[in-house]
């Protein structure tokens, strides 16, 4: 030692903060979510559709399988309200088959995500820490995957399935699958490189305690996030199979299928024909918001 | 995690104080490069080359170089985090991974505090429980390894009731890398390995966290490997120091004789290359000039010679041994190299 500094008593040395009373992860989250007005908003417009098609048996009008001849294709507030969006090409009351027609799309839309979010999740993660060849198996299989455009991907394995919900939400539960994996793999590397897990390594952990305590708190947010945007997609897709008539077969209601059935009426009742694909629009907008904003509330450093 | 012992057994020394506490021999680490298809090796990186030192009970190595020579390379594999291509770590006279010593149990015996302060803590727990991680992998009651994050705490100069339950993201950059200290000494380890722990703070907290270092070190009879590229630090800290360059020692030995006279030309360089406080004596050319060879095709012979001022035609044949050298350091320079062949090369003694 070539010069000696008389070291101060450490304790007086470190500035202490005046707060000792300290937020957990989840409670910055929902606070930066609470100042988040864009995201409350389009949240507030996804928890009133849900309530909506959750009841939409007490709060539909009619039956969504009543036919009429008679009253085909009327207009927005036909009969003073009776029918306040109006009629199907089959005279089926449209606020009906849309609160009833939700259930299927949303079902298509989440599920899907939900079981490849588990499945893709699981291998991502595992791929990602594992590394070396068991990653090499894992993300080379998915590029095969990621090879094909989603949509052709998803109308390929339905096609071959035949049509029916569960053949769709299968084709895409394969669909988003890959795609999870990617999102998983790479959150998962990035963590798996950092010093901390390092550390737990250099403290004698073995990989399962470290993968739970270490791993899995920093990475399950990303990919969920990740996975909340695949729902509009998801929802997109799902309709675009009944529409091509791979989903769910008439006269079950369903947005993507009722926007197929109702095409033939866009010059005789355009905004009547409109209307299931609004619901799309408006579903999956409001879930990417969402999605983005939870993206941005939960990230440490912002 | 379920309580299997109430204390972790102390640690216990085995060979008595001239037994070094760690030494290496012949530690090589070669990364193959890959390329093409299906990833055929194409090349090695010689990160780390026949590497031999000791560190010595209750003193501080400084392990000094520039980035690219091995440093860090050198660290995680006496830290045993990844496998040597050749070459043995021995703690306390017993083989690191061997049948004395287990992996799990020479853990204990060795912990790192890393560069980057906000990376190598985990920004889900909180402050206790990253400290008391490592005690309960080792057996301890949750409990128990909470109170001993919280004595540590204390110990590194933060107050255990305003810090143990916050997260990393709120504090400073001085106050996270005394956690991680805090940290590093939760397992009671006899060897810690400080790589750059203040090369991310800026100077007032740097000097702050020496001091505590120093500190520490006699309050716990730790060794310390301390690696830095910051020579006034490694001056200020080691007892010796050992300097690396691409992968292999240019010098070993005590401080005072490698600031005072360095052997190898490099060396010489290196401390040539601090700024000086005194304008007289500010260099207008640079030491050494150019980048560090690679260490994929690291040069013939000596590895310093395609920079070196006093290279002969030898210099690219022999490869220098470990050699004492006059002022009591060990240099690996064809100049302190009886006969070497080497024009300045001493005389043999007779």
């Amino acid at each position: 030692m070539s010069t000696t500094i008389a070291s101060p008593p450490a304790a007086i040395a470190v500035p202490q903060p005046a707060p000792s009373r300290s937020r957990g992860y989840w409670q910055g989250v929902a606070r930066r979510l609470s100042r988040d007005p864009v995201t409350l908003f389009f949240g507030a417009i996804l928890l009133l559709m849900a309530l909506a098609i959750l009841f939409a048996p007490l709060l539909a009008p009619h039956d969504p399988y009543q036919t009429s001849m008679i009253r085909r294709l009327r207009p927005i507030w036909f009969q003073d309200g009776r029918y306040p969006l109006g009629t199907d090409e089959l005279g089926r009351d449209m606020l009906t088959r849309l609160l009833h027609g939700g259930r299927l799309s949303w079902f298509l839309g989440i599920t899907p995500v939900l079981i490849a979010f588990a499945i893709g999740g699981t291998l991502g993660v595992i791929a990602g820490f594992a590394g070396g060849w068991v990653n090499m198996m894992i993300m080379r299989t998915t590029d095969v995957f990621y090879a094909f455009p989603s949509v052709l991907l998803a109308v390929a394995i339905s096609g071959a399935l035949g049509p029916g919900i569960s053949n769709a939400m299968l084709s895409l539960t394969l669909v988003f699958i890959p795609q999870i994996i990617r999102v998983a793999e790479s959150t998962t590397t990035s963590v798996r490189n950092l010093d901390y897990v390092e550390s737990a390594r250099a403290s004698g952990a073995g990989a399962l305690t470290i993968v739970r305590v270490h791993v899995l708190p920093n990475v399950l947010g990303p990919i969920f996030v990740y996975a909340t945007s695949l729902i509009s997609v998801s929802m997109i897709l799902a309709s675009g199979l009944s529409f091509l008539g791979l989903g769910t077969k008439p006269p079950e209601p369903e947005w993507g299928l009722m926007l197929n059935t109702l095409r033939t009426a866009i010059y005789t009742q355009p905004f009547i024909a409109m209307l299931p694909g609004l619901c799309i629009f408006a579903t999956s907008m409001c879930f990417n918001m969402v999605s983005d904003g939870l993206r941005s509330a939960m990230d440490v450093r912002a | 995690m379920k309580a299997r012992k109430d204390v972790l057994p102390p640690l216990p020394d085995i060979g008595g104080p001239a037994q070094p506490l760690l030494t290496v021999r012949g530690l090589t680490k070669h990364f193959p490069l890959k390329s093409g298809f299906l990833g055929r090796a194409s090349g090695v990186v010689q990160a780390v080359d026949d590497l031999n030192f000791e560190v010595r009970k209750g003193e501080t190595l400084g392990i000094v170089g520039e980035s690219g020579c091995g440093k860090s390379t050198t660290s995680r594999l006496v830290m045993a985090l990844m496998a040597p291509t050749a070459g043995e770590v021995l703690f306390d006279g017993q083989v690191v991974g061997g049948r004395e010593l287990p992996l799990k149990e020479y853990r204990r015996q060795v912990q790192m505090v890393f560069q980057d302060s906000y990376a190598s803590l985990n920004p889900r727990l909180t402050i206790e429980e990253s400290i008391g991680f490592a005690p309960e992998v080792h057996g301890l009651a949750r409990k128990d390894a909470r109170a001993r994050a919280r004595d540590l705490l204390a110990a590194v100069g933060l107050n255990p009731d305003q810090f143990a339950r916050r997260y990393p993201h709120e504090l400073s950059g001085g106050q996270r890398q005394r956690i991680n200290i805090a940290r590093a000494l939760a397992l009671r380890p006899r060897l810690v390995i400080l790589d750059e722990p203040v090369s991310a703070l800026d100077k007032s907290v740097e000097a702050q966290v020496l001091n505590l270092l120093q500190d520490l070190k006699a309050q716990f009879g730790l060794t310390y490997i301390f690696i830095s590229h910051d020579l006034n630090v490694v001056q200020y800290m080691s007892d010796r120091v050992l300097v690396m360059y691409l992968g292999r020692v240019a010098e070993v030995g005590p401080v005072g004789a490698i600031y005072a006279a360095a052997a190898h030309p490099y060396t010489a360089a290196l401390l040539a290359s601090r700024p000086s406080m005194d304008p007289d004596l500010r260099r207008t050319e640079p030491p050494l000039t150019g980048d560090p060879p690679n260490p994929i095709n690291p040069p013939s012979g000596c590895r310093f010679h395609t920079r070196c001022a006093f290279a002969e035609p030898v210099c690219s044949i022999t490869v220098p041994p470990l050699h004492p050298a006059p002022a009591g350091q060990s240099a690996s320079c064809l100049m302190v190299v009886p006969e070497s062949g080497h024009s300045r090369a001493p005389e043999l003694a007779a």
